[in-house]
């Protein structure tokens, strides 16, 4: 019994272990849900939400909005549940974060100022999520999902998001730190 | 109870229990995400910096595991593949911008989710907020882009089997070879 609990206890897995997982994950939400496992749509639904609580029927009209449907969808729950599954996880093997502002390997190059870090997290994230929806999908929809598929716009978009990612990372901490 | 209401009950049923499967998948997702390391910006950055290969070690053997599953599965006629549609515009200029985004954020849409759980502030306050807002200016610039570089270089859904017009298998199997070797070798050097 100790055994078998103590691999949830534990704060990581060997990432094989993790990522098999995560395929077999893949087999079900198919067979089951008929749905691949994807991510970022969600954020650009809950980002016509919030726009439709500031501005009201404006956001419902755009035809972005109309095209991916502002409602509670099967995909909106999943992203939700990651954060609790990832939450549960971090909690029952005692890795659960509290007060971190800034990781150990910004720190290092760019010290610890937690408004710095955010600035930059903000900025990295308009890139982000504007690029997610450009190219129709992110690292779960591209780059685990549709692979899996052998989608070819799914190779191409998981090639150029790491070819776009190592050279931007090698310049950031390279040249600036 | 007429039955139209009935009808109707079984449609709320339905979707309820559909939400309900994507609850607990992304569950399953997220605790996997987390046990895998790739919640945390020190292990994204460190992929794409070359010096921890964690994040490409789940990716690969997530998707060696899934594709044969999914094409075990679709050649017994239990599932439809669910393809995206792409072309040069989206799919090299998109994921360039993505991947420009990925090393400044650290994080990407779903580990951010598994970030947030994990308790990451930067995460929180500063990439979920940006996250939104440019998924909010795609939204804003959709109607500019939807017909312009988003259709530069279409070709539609196809998957490489279609592509090369060479039955799944042969395709699947030296993806799935391929992809095994790329990891032993991986190992092999210690990383």
């Amino acid at each position: 019994m100790e055994t078998i609990a103590s691999v949830f206890t534990s704060t990581s897995w060997s990432p094989y272990a993790a990522g098999i997982g995560i395929g077999v994950l893949s087999w079900l939400t198919f067979l089951i849900s008929g749905k691949p496992i994807a991510i970022s749509t969600s954020f650009a639904q809950a980002s016509g939400m919030i726009e439709g609580v500031i501005a009201g029927e404006k956001a419902r009209q755009r035809p972005y909005y109309k095209k991916i449907k502002l409602r509670i969808n099967w995909q909106l729950m999943l992203v939700l549940g990651v954060v609790i599954g990832s939450f549960l996880s971090a909690i029952i093997s005692g890795d659960f974060q509290v007060g971190v502002w800034v990781p150990s390997l910004w720190a290092a190059a760019f010290g610890d100022s937690a408004l710095l870090r955010v600035i930059v997290a903000v900025a990295g994230g308009i890139i982000l999520g504007f690029g997610a929806r450009f190219a129709g999908g992110c690292t779960s929809g591209h780059g685990i999902s549709g692979t899996l598929q052998l989608s070819v716009s799914s190779w191409i978009s998981a090639i150029f998001f790491f070819i776009g990612g190592i050279i931007t990372a090698h310049l950031i901490f390279k040249f600036i730190a | 109870m007429n039955k139209e209401n009935i009808e109707s009950n079984k449609d709320v049923v339905t979707v309820k229990r559909d939400l309900l499967f994507g609850l607990g998948f992304g569950i399953l997702f997220g605790f996997l995400l987390h046990k895998g390391g790739v919640t945390k910006y020190d292990v994204i950055v460190g992929q794409l910096l070359l010096i921890d290969f964690t994040v490409v070690k789940v990716m690969l053997s997530a998707v060696a595991t899934g594709m044969i599953g999914i094409y075990f599965m679709k050649s017994m006629g239990w599932i439809k593949l669910s393809l995206k549609g792409g072309s040069v515009g989206m799919n090299v200029i998109g994921a360039l911008i993505f991947g420009v985004g990925f090393a400044v954020l650290g994080y990407c849409p779903g580990t951010i989710a598994g970030a947030i759980g994990n308790g990451y502030l930067d995460a929180i306050v500063g990439g979920l907020a940006g996250i939104l807002m440019g998924t909010w200016i795609f939204a804003v610039m959709y109607p500019k882009l939807k017909d312009g570089i988003l259709k530069k270089g279409d070709f539609g859904d196809i998957t490489l089997p279609r592509l090369f017009k060479l039955n799944e298998w042969v395709v699947v199997v030296p993806a799935f070879a391929l992809i095994v070797l790329l990891l032993f070798w991986i190992e092999s050097t210690g990383f």
